[in-house]
């Protein structure tokens, strides 16, 4: 079954979409303390949970057609999101290590997708 | 953090042993590696209880594939969370990557998937990126 270009732009939207549940998760995550309020009453949890669960659909959606093997491997550009995010909101520094664990992820996408045939 | 350094963390009652905490990831890799194959196999049936104007709640309840998928995927995020808990990123996270190793041989073996250089290579390379990433956790913790 050859994989066709629109379940790979699927799984990266919805790398994309998942990316930013991480964002919301940890925005969240600064004010949860022991009280069970603090995690069940926030919104910005609840919405790191819910762009994870619609990321999760478009990532099924993909997976209707096309290689598993091929598509799994290409969620791994969420790291990719997920470094830029935390430069971009957080402020985290990026480090050489980063940028080289990034180009190898790169790679490795390039890869795949080429060999898609 | 605490007074007396031997004492345990404040979070928990209880600890896992760096070789737990292992054992841990790895068993999260297993089930994720199978959420995956369940989610392929579950996928064309969820979508189609959503087609024809409505929904057919019964082919979606039905659709066991997914609904073991996703608990698999549920058991697999519980392990890696207990895990990281205890256990120091760098060290866990280039294990992390064996999902992608489970994922290559249940797609070849069962799914008939091609094993191609390209998937290979790809795998690899996404790896040592992933394993790469993790290595810095440890810097940053320090």
């Amino acid at each position: 079954m050859k994989t066709p270009m629109s379940s790979v732009l699927l799984v990266l939207l919805a790398s994309f979409i998942g990316s930013f549940g991480a964002v919301f998760l940890k925005w969240g995550a600064g004010s949860v303390s022991r009280n069970l309020k603090t995690i069940l009453l926030n919104w910005r949890l609840a919405m790191g949970v819910a762009l994870y669960l619609f990321s999760t659909v478009f990532y099924l959606m993909a997976l209707r057609q096309g290689e598993l093997s091929l598509l799994f491997p290409m969620v791994s550009l969420g790291y990719v999101w997920t470094l830029l995010w935390s430069k971009l909101f957080f402020g985290e520094p990026f480090s050489r290590r980063k940028i080289a664990g990034l180009a190898l992820i790169f790679a490795g996408l390039i890869l795949l997708n080429h060999g898609r045939g | 953090m605490s007074d007396n350094p031997s004492a345990e963390p404040a979070h928990t009652s209880f600890t896992f042993s760096y070789r737990q905490s292992l054992l841990l990831v790895f068993c999260c890799t297993l089930f994720g590696g199978v959420a995956q194959y369940l989610f392929k196999l579950g996928t064309t049936q969820a979508f189609q209880a959503f087609q024809a104007g409505g929904v057919n709640w019964i082919a979606l309840c039905t659709d066991y594939p997914l609904w073991a998928g996703l608990s698999c995927y549920g058991i697999s995020t519980l392990l890696m969370v207990l895990a990281l808990r205890d256990g120091e990123l760098s060290l866990l996270y280039p294990v992390i990557s064996l999902t992608y190793v489970w994922v290559m041989f249940l797609s070849v073996l069962l799914l008939h998937e091609p094993l191609t250089f390209w998937k290979v290579g790809g795998v690899t390379l996404i790896c040592g990126g992933v394993a790469l990433l993790g290595m810095n956790g440890k810097k940053a913790a320090q």
